[in-house]
């Protein structure tokens, strides 16, 4: 158990490639930050620089009290779990998890009881005698976290650990890593690509992008107040609509568009705030147009309409299918606290 | 197979045992010739079914040699290029690996000239640098010994190339998981690596043990005492040595146990690797 600190912490690549620029960020004792962001973001850089596998350019990385720059990996009191799971193809399940201790010179009872004790945790007790490749992708994934868990560490990280696993998979080691993390209490770093697994997952969530925190806050908070256009963008699916200011001006297309604050000059509304009907607490923005498309998507549909003038189609979403035809005219309203209010230029959020 | 045509199927056999016989009858040939008489095949018709004096041939050639023509018994030979190819090999194979694995998984200044280096080694055959290296083994004092029989031969671009190929393909990740496990270099080597690349050496074993056994100009050129004659200069002297015809019975049954321990070499390994094969993962 422990707090990681990372103060000012760069990463430059060889030909001056900044791919990590002054991240500075306090974990709590027990939390679990998912970083997330596009490929490219420096979110896996950042995770391997704590783990020890990238050296750190400049900045100041403290895991408990203790700085850890210059420590390799294995004295970090780490441990990670890989993307494509990296076991030992030639040992048995029960050496790739005891492989660890061995190395650190635990004492044979200790290894056995716990390499039992997180074979049983995570349910795959009957395969300890098996090589991976006698496994399926989820018990892989499991041995891989039972590698991380025998050694008791005092942070997990974990480098994008679902992106391998199909879609029923996924969710279902989602929820369990989510519970065992939770049972443990153990500091967790959870790299991430994938928004929905940012957001089900997170303690706290991190946006990167371009080496730098765009954001940081719970799911919640960044879900409903993205700081950035680029939060904005990148969080929630469908994506945030983006509508300039000047075209909502223009068009009249609602009364309280006056009480924007200064300096905003985009607006963006979620799709799923987005009403077919007034909204009772009175209409905040109105747009008519033509529906360009109706995706149906079971539970909900999502709605592609457009508008006069935008090439960009405005996505609603709502749930059931509604009984509309596309090609006919359309008309959505927001209420007036689903607008938020960005400034262009910047990319920042104006109030 | 897409179709299963007969006539196909054995047209196909018909081409395969054609070379299969081809491949094999010289073998054959040798293994007739050594079970006749003296003077057989000297007569000039060559006997295709075997003769009664495969024993007595045998026996010969391992206890008494053909000493009037200065070769000795060939078990002393046998042994001598069994101890070279096996010194050839297991050396070939060691400095191999481990160059490899200097280059694949170690940062060092010129680390792409020295694979180069190593590399361009390959252009260069036995037969261009065995003056000099005649010279160098010489002025060492290594003529007449084991030593100067295989050190010369032990560094191989080949190996160190196929070992790099191999551990490139190795994901990365592995050495990562290796170093969070606290494996240092040369443990991750010995734990990791070594284990996954059995299938490689089993393969380069049995190439470098017949490569190794199979010298013939280079022992040529630095022994000259019995002692240390290989089994495959020891055939080549049994012919031309002494003023008598070739005993040509007693050549070919020297060729036959001298094909034996690179044959034996062959199915031993063989079930090593396709043992690794099936064990083994990347």
């Amino acid at each position: 158990m422990a707090t990681i600190t990372m103060d000012d912490l760069h990463k430059v690549y060889q030909g001056n490639v900044q791919a990590v620029t002054g991240i500075s960020l306090d974990i709590a004792d027990g939390e679990m930050i998912v970083l997330v962001g596009p490929s490219g973001c420096g979110k896996s850089t950042l995770l391997r620089m704590v783990a020890g596998l990238e050296t750190i350019t400049s900045g100041t990385l403290k895991i408990g009290e203790r700085v850890v720059n210059n420590l390799e990996p294995a004295d970090r009191d780490i441990a990670m779990v890989f993307q494509n799971y990296a076991l030992y193809p030639h040992m048995t399940v029960y050496n790739n998890l005891a492989y660890g201790l061995r190395n650190r010179r635990f004492p044979k009872a200790e290894i056995e009881r716990r390499v039992r004790e997180a074979a049983e945790m995570l349910e795959i007790a009957p395969f300890l005698d098996r090589k991976p490749r006698q496994l399926s992708g989820g018990q892989r994934q499991r041995v891989a976290m039972g590698r991380a868990l025998v050694r008791e560490p005092a942070a997990f990280l974990f480098d994008e650990p679902l992106s391998n696993l199909d879609a029923k998979l996924r969710v279902q080691m989602r929820v369990e890593i989510r519970q065992l993390q939770r049972r443990l209490g153990t500091t967790s770093l959870y790299v991430t690509h994938d928004q929905l697994e940012a957001l089900t997952m997170a303690d706290r969530l991190v946006v990167l992008n371009g080496g730098v925190i765009e954001q940081v806050g719970t799911p919640m908070d960044v879900y409903n107040r993205p700081a950035s256009v680029f939060v904005a963008g990148f969080i929630g699916s469908p994506a945030m609509n983006m509508i300039p200011l000047d075209y909502l001006r223009e068009g009249g297309h609602g009364a309280v568009l006056g009480g924007v604050p200064s300096g905003t000059d985009l607006v963006g509304v979620r799709p799923d705030e987005f009403t077919l009907e007034p909204a009772p607490e009175g209409d905040g923005l109105v747009l008519e147009g033509m529906l360009a498309l109706l995706e149906p998507a079971g539970a909900e549909s999502h709605l592609y309409v457009q508008i006069e003038g935008r090439a960009q189609p405005i996505v609603a979403r709502t749930g059931g299918v509604p009984k509309l035809l596309e090609g006919a005219p359309i008309t959505l309203h927001a209420a007036p606290g689903a607008m938020h209010p960005f400034d262009a230029a910047s990319g920042r959020r104006t109030g | 197979m897409v179709e299963n045509n007969r006539w196909g199927n054995l047209f196909a056999h018909l081409v395969l045992i054609l070379g299969v016989t081809i491949v094999v009858f010289p073998v054959y040939v040798a293994l007739i010739a050594s079970t006749h008489p003296p003077g057989t095949f000297v007569r000039g018709v060559m006997p295709l079914w075997p003769g009664t004096h495969g024993w007595e041939n045998y026996t010969t050639v391992i206890t008494e040699g053909r000493s009037r023509a200065g070769t000795p018994p060939i078990g002393g030979m046998l042994w001598n290029s069994f101890v070279m190819a096996m010194a050839i090999t297991i050396g070939k194979l060691s400095i191999s690996i481990l160059s490899a694995f200097a280059i694949v998984y170690f940062k060092f200044p010129f680390r792409i000239f020295f694979f180069w280096v190593i590399f361009l080694t390959l252009m260069l055959p036995v037969e261009v640098r065995i003056v000099p290296t005649f010279q160098v083994v010489a002025n060492l004092g290594m003529l007449n010994s084991f030593a100067g029989l295989s050190i010369p031969l032990i560094a191989s671009a080949t190996a160190t190339f196929l070992f790099r190929q191999f551990f490139m393909t190795v994901p990365e990740e592995l050495m990562e998981a290796a170093r969070v496990d606290g494996a240092g270099p040369m443990k991750f080597f010995k734990d990791i690596l070594l284990p996954l690349s059995i299938t490689n050496i089993a393969a380069l074993f049995v190439i470098m043990f017949i490569y190794g056994w199979n010298q013939y100009l280079w022992p040529l050129l630095i022994t000259t005492d019995p002692e240390y004659y290989t089994i495959v200069m020891g055939i080549q002297r049994m012919v031309t040595g002494g003023d008598s015809e070739p005993l040509w019975h007693l050549v070919m049954a020297t060729v036959v146990l001298a094909a034996l321990p690179p044959v034996l070499v062959i199915l031993f390994m063989q079930r090593l690797f396709v043992k690794g094969l099936t064990e083994t993962e990347k």
